[in-house]
């Protein structure tokens, strides 16, 4: 009998909202498919299964904030019996975020509502409508366990008290050494020019395409980067999963997983980090895609910053910062020129890594970036 | 098509992409990317929808032509007239 819980989707997470399940009673379900959607202070994600079976019961039902750990549906693996007599199916009620949000903060259940939105969803007038005709909020469609944390001023207050516990801790418990080096960025930039005039606009890349590219080439040869620090050790991931960070327009930010970074071709690359960015804004991020980050990158050089000094997000182990590409003075063989700059940064765990390995990595970071073409 | 069709486009492209943005506050010459917070990646979907909607390809080279919102328009009316 397998169980399925409330994921932990960060170091400072401790309660999630089941907002909805994306699977009845009795689905089968494989590794890595998509069941529920849950709530955190850092916005909506959807949330995969780890293993394969049948969903045998729904221990909760949306909306229903309960602590990390707390098994929300039991998974059997063996053959489904016929028949679940009993078992309410319970398909997804159709609502839209806003909707969502408010019925849970009002204790509304979103199955006793009539939708007035496309196809019958909710939408957050139908939830205040409800709300407004009620002398007391509908109990809510399942038992909440003891709420140890209420989380006022809405998500954009979440999301900043979320980060400023992981930012503190780091702070607190990281010794961080920080290196930086310029970059040329002359031949990536002729070489990605060259390549994007032979592409539709559609299929055209971005800088930020190959830096992630060469981060992970760089991974390759200082591999002491990518992992944890955990229980008074460094765990070296052999994955390179790279958290990239995306601002949000409504401020904050998330720094959502690129998972095998390096098996990724250039054109895949950009895939990924379309469809990535694409769904961190729009609040579709899956589970994983929080959680299993092994290193950070952050570019902020469309804000026009010269460099990044990161702070490390625990317990990862390193953090990369670009900033600006821009025309400076550069002098080489004797000659001095203008060329496209780029400043990359490392900000890393001494605990973890010395200065001298944090330097190979800048340097291997630099020369994968002077072949983009084999990147 | 007229310029105020495109005009309707492109803040119709920019809105998608900054829900936010108050078009009509914007300065003359006002450098859009800066004002409206568009960072490379919203820049090239926004140009993917000027694309799809217009079938005008912008190519990489024109970006630097790009800056303020009248720049976009003049450039876009040059290349569909």
């Amino acid at each position: 009998m397998g169980e399925f819980r409330m994921p932990s989707l960060g170091a400072d997470m401790k309660t999630g909202t089941l907002m909805a399940w994306r699977v009845k009673q009795g689905d089968r379900v494989r590794h890595g498919d998509i069941i529920a959607e849950v709530e955190t202070d850092k916005g909506l994600f959807e949330v995969e299964v780890f293993e394969d079976g049948m969903v045998e019961q729904f221990l909760f039902q949306p909306v229903a904030k309960v602590p990390v750990g707390t098994v929300l549906a039991t998974i059997r693996s063996e053959k489904p019996p016929a028949e679940a007599p009993g078992a309410a199916p319970s398909g997804r009620v159709k609502a839209s975020p806003a909707a969502r949000k408010l019925a849970a903060d009002l204790g509304i259940g979103l199955e006793t509502l009539q939708g007035t939105g496309p196809e019958g969803a909710i939408s957050r007038g139908d939830v205040e409508r409800a709300a407004a005709a009620k002398e007391k909020p509908a109990e809510k469609a399942a038992p909440l366990p003891p709420e140890p944390q209420v989380v006022a001023g809405g998500l954009q207050a979440g999301m900043r008290r979320a980060i400023a516990a992981a930012m503190s801790r780091s702070n607190r418990e990281i010794p961080h050494y920080y290196l930086e080096t310029d970059i040329d960025m002359s031949r990536s930039l002729k070489w990605l020019t060259a390549e994007n005039q032979k592409r539709s606009i559609k299929e055209r890349l971005l800088p930020a395409v190959l830096l992630i590219k060469a981060v992970a080439r760089a991974l390759g040869e200082v591999p002491e980067l990518n992992g944890y620090w955990i229980d008074d050790g460094l765990r070296i991931e052999e994955a390179m999963h790279i958290g990239f960070a995306i601002a949000l327009r409504q401020g904050g930010l998330l720094t959502p997983a690129i998972h095998h970074a390096d098996q990724k071709s250039l054109d895949e690359m950009m895939e990924a980090l379309r469809d990535l960015i694409t769904r961190t804004r729009s609040g579709r991020l899956r589970a994983s895609e929080m959680t299993d980050a092994t290193i950070t990158m952050t570019s902020l050089g469309d804000l026009g910053v010269g460099k990044v000094f990161g702070v490390i997000y625990p317990p990862q182990v390193a953090l990369v910062g670009f900033g600006r590409i821009a025309e400076r003075p550069w002098a080489e063989n004797g000659m001095l020129g203008v060329r496209p700059i780029l400043t990359a940064t490392l900000a890393a765990d001494h605990r973890a890594t010395d200065g001298s390995r944090g330097a190979r990595f800048l340097e291997a970071l630099d020369h994968a970036l002077q072949e983009p073409e084999k990147l | 098509m007229t310029e105020e069709q495109i005009r309707g486009i492109v803040s119709s492209g920019l809105l998608q992409i900054a829900p936010e943005a108050d078009l009509t506050g914007l300065v003359p010459g006002e450098n859009l990317r800066e004002s409206l917070d568009i960072d490379s990646f919203d820049f090239l979907n926004f140009l993917i929808g000027l694309h799809e909607t217009l079938g005008v390809e912008i190519p990489e080279a024109d970006y630097e032509r790009l800056i303020s919102l009248e720049d976009i328009l003049r450039y876009l009316s040059a290349r569909l007239g």
